[in-house]
């Protein structure tokens, strides 16, 4: 057992190694540690309108902010140590790639990833509405809707690999790796559930019934997408994809593909336009509650 | 020693038994004057570690008589298992954690499913190559869990990316 006096000398020891970050300009730790780091990718010069662009990166990377925030809601709830460990990695790499995704924005509307993340308004937000459902900690549901969207993002990243923006490229490049493993995890979970027991095959074909309504709003394009030629993929260009990989899924798991009528958008209008569901507001209050109550604060 | 050489040194604050030399993180060490641009990339996109290496880099910079230290992070090209050393590699069994094998190759067109059973894994205790998946999400982001039926032992086994 090391005395404290011996902790404190010990450079290598993990909290002073913490408390030793201040040394940068970004005192707030406890917010994120800031990513003027990555300078050289974060600022590199815009390929396309800077306002269009960041407004992109707020698409990419609300879908991964909120659902990431979704995802946590299970660490101390999953059925197994295991899951919830599966299920705090999957949040952790989503987490990642909001942040670089939120930076970049950042840097182009002269805000940062902090501001962006806990200063926005419900309205600000850009992700579509399957990622702000509540799942009731419900494992069946948590892994229908991780199911569509990994294999919608996967599908999203391989094609942005390509991206004329670098940072856009350079997430993606990373993000693909990382989301192949979460949709493996999805699927080899759907299938066992599915094809399991009587009670975890129907509890698995409620929760795609559940999901199946929000699938529809992945495949809109949206007007910024569509004026980022070369920068943005047009989401419409993966459903054939998305659509076979979920059937191959639910065929292989003994489910049903659901007739779903479209849900989450209102004239057209959705989560890409800021246009949510009521429950997109509780995840946002969760997230932003410490940093507006103490606004600044550091440790 | 060189500010390359100090570099090389520090170990993973996670994975202690690895260099970050070991680990393939370290993209590049420039010494400009007085001043040393240090540049690594992140094994996972939210690997909490890097704040950490950031800092550990730093100090044994500084430590080492080196002036004003910047660690930059860059994401691209993205980080593979391929890029850890054979000598990390050695380190790694040696600790009781299987290393990773080849990083898939991708083919050309959509990344297929992979729902059959993960590939072998030998056991880095003792050797025996029928071990069990438990988890493809172990204790730290590029960690997997499993066990293994002869030795009756759980192990990470640091999956291929």
């Amino acid at each position: 057992m090391m005395s404290p006096h011996a902790m404190e000398e010990d450079a290598t020891n993990a909290y002073q190694s913490l408390s030793e970050t201040t040394d940068h300009d970004d005192p707030r730790w406890a917010f994120g540690s800031g990513f003027d780091e990555v300078e050289a990718e974060i600022t590199a010069p815009a390929p396309a309108d800077p306002a269009t662009l960041a407004a992109y990166c707020l698409m990419l990377g609300d879908d991964a902010l909120v659902l990431q925030h979704r995802l946590s809601e299970w660490v101390a709830n999953a059925p197994e140590l295991e899951e919830e460990v599966a299920l705090a990695n999957i949040a952790l790499d989503l987490l990642g790639q909001a942040r670089v995704l939120l930076a970049r924005a950042g840097h182009l509307t002269d805000s940062d990833e902090d501001s962006l993340a806990y200063l926005r308004d419900q309205a600000e937000f850009r992700n579509v509405a399957l990622v702000e459902q509540p799942d009731d900690l419900d494992f069946a549901r948590c892994i229908a809707r991780l199911l569509v969207f990994s294999t919608w993002r996967l599908a999203l990243l391989q094609r942005l690999e390509g991206s004329a923006d670098p940072v856009v490229a350079a997430v993606a490049a990373k993000g693909v790796k990382e989301v192949a493993y979460h949709r493996d995890y999805a699927a080899r979970w759907t299938l066992r559930l599915g094809d399991g027991t009587a009670v975890s095959h129907d509890r698995m074909q409620a929760a795609v019934d559940w999901v199946w309504p929000f699938v529809d709003e992945l495949f809109r394009t949206s007007d910024a997408e569509r004026a980022l030629p070369g920068v943005a993929v047009d989401p419409a260009d993966t459903r054939e994809e998305v659509e076979t990989v979920l059937a191959e899924v639910l065929r292989r798991a003994t489910l049903t593909p659901p007739r779903a009528k479209p849900v989450g958008t209102v004239g057209g209008r959705g989560g890409r336009q800021g246009l949510h569901t009521e429950h997109l507001g509780h995840v946002v209050d969760e997230l932003q509650s410490l940093a507006r109550r103490h606004p600044g604060a550091s440790w | 020693m060189s500010a390359r050489g100090v570099v090389s040194e520090v170990v993973d604050p996670e994975m202690p038994m690895l260099t970050l030399a070991d680990l393939g993180v370290v993209r590049s060490v420039d010494e400009t004057g007085d001043r040393v641009v240090v540049t690594i990339t992140p094994t996972y996109s939210g690997c909490p570690a890097v704040e950490e290496m950031r800092t550990d880099i730093a100090a044994a910079l500084t430590g080492a008589g080196y002036g004003p230290v910047e660690v930059r992070t860059v994401f691209s090209p993205a980080w593979s298992t391929n890029w850890i050393s054979e000598a990390g590699r050695r380190k790694l069994a040696e600790a009781g954690v299987a290393p990773p094998g080849p990083a898939p190759v991708r083919a050309a067109g959509p990344i297929p499913l992979t729902l059959g059973p993960a590939p072998a894994v030998r056991c880095p205790r003792c050797g025996s190559p029928a071990t069990d998946e438990i988890s493809r999400f172990g204790p730290t982001a590029c960690t997997a869990l499993r066990r293994c039926p002869s030795c009756r032992e759980p192990f990470e086994h640091m999956k291929e990316i």
